[in-house]
């Protein structure tokens, strides 16, 4: 487990490096995500080495998002400035962008699998 | 006294477990996904700071050890990438162009709603890049000039609106394949969608979380551009 977690501490800090050092806008955690995936797929890294750590992590990912979002009452005001189309929008929006993206990726993956057979 | 214990971690991270606890107990029992377990306790924890007029900042002090272990929660989701790889590799354009589609989407619909509704130039900007990752939602709301705050509180209300009913909504729609609805609700709701898909379909978790660093990408890529043309 301790292995485990040093290991993803470490991806995620050479990511922090490699986001601050390079100037790019996508966070360091991010890049560590990409990190892991191609340290296991070099075999750098063993999945025994860091599946409790992931398996304790991503079954608790929902509460990690708790206090950020708490962080909302902060900005209430900001809200309720513009709150029509502010709650309009991203309510609407929200279930327009899974419509497109689940309707696409399934009419695509319809057509890998006719082109398949 | 009370004010001295207020001021430790002890208070942030009690409340947050106890508020999570309770709501996961709650989800249980009433199996409605209305009361989804982040959505009621970021809301009993604002009513609690409110009602006793506890500043954010004195809950924060505990509240950012919870929120600490997010970092290497997104570097964990590279591992289920890993395990699942054969199957997200056979479905790698259904994948790119799926969230390729829903990134442009995501921006013409936030911003052209909101403008159309009146909204100010602040605000339609605010929301343009809502269905990313806060890190990079903000560093490209910086970018471009809109309110960074106000992006964050949206980006997580966003999260909050695809992990309750993301799966049903998608399921309604026909999107029943767990790669599918993945891909969707990661595309729109970033981590904390991924987290509720997690809980669905391992497969469609895994590609969720790759939607989340795709839809980051690409967005943080285009939306400068977009707004260069519109200027």
């Amino acid at each position: 487990m301790a292995r485990g977690f040093a290991i993803l501490l470490l991806l995620q800090f050479l990511g922090e490096m490699i986001s601050a050092g390079l100037n790019l806008p996508i966070p360091g955690n991010v890049i560590g995500m990409g990190l892991l995936l191609l340290a296991l797929n070099l075999k750098l890294v063993r999945t025994q080495w860091v599946e409790d750590a992931v398996e304790l992590l991503l079954s608790h990912l929902a509460l990690f998002f708790v206090p950020a979002g708490v962080g909302v009452m902060v900005y209430f005001d900001l809200i309720a400035a513009e709150w029509f189309p502010i709650t309009v929008s991203t309510v609407l929006s929200t279930f327009v962008v899974m419509a497109v993206t689940g309707w696409v990726a399934k009419l695509l993956e319809k057509q890998g699998a006719a082109h398949d057979a | 006294m009370m004010r001295d214990l207020l001021g430790t971690p002890l208070f942030g991270i009690g409340l947050t477990l106890l508020c999570y606890a309770l709501a996961q107990l709650l989800y249980r029992r009433t199996a409605s996904i209305f009361l989804n377990p982040v959505a009621v306790s970021i809301t009993a924890i604002i009513g609690v700071l409110m009602f006793l007029h506890i500043p954010y900042e004195d809950y924060a002090v505990g509240g950012r050890y919870i929120h600490f272990l997010l970092g290497p929660s997104v570097v964990a989701l590279g591992f289920p990438l890993y395990t699942r790889r054969k199957e997200i590799l056979a479905r790698k354009a259904p994948i790119l162009i799926g969230v390729l589609a829903g990134a442009l989407t995501s921006i013409l619909s936030a911003s052209g709603l909101a403008w159309l509704l009146g909204g100010s130039r602040d605000v339609v900007l605010s929301l343009a890049p809502k269905s990313v990752t806060t890190p990079i939602a903000i560093s490209i709301v910086e970018k471009i000039g809109g309110i960074a705050p106000l992006t964050a509180a949206l980006v997580v209300i966003t999260g909050c609106l695809g992990a309750i009913c993301g799966p049903e909504f998608c399921r309604l729609i026909g999107v029943r394949d767990a790669a599918a609805m993945g891909l969707a609700v990661g595309t729109a709701a970033h981590g904390i969608g991924t987290a509720r898909m997690l809980e669905v379909d391992r497969l469609g978790g895994a590609i969720a979380g790759l939607a989340i660093g795709l839809n980051g990408l690409i967005t943080a890529f285009i939306l400068p551009l977009l707004f260069l043309l519109f200027r």
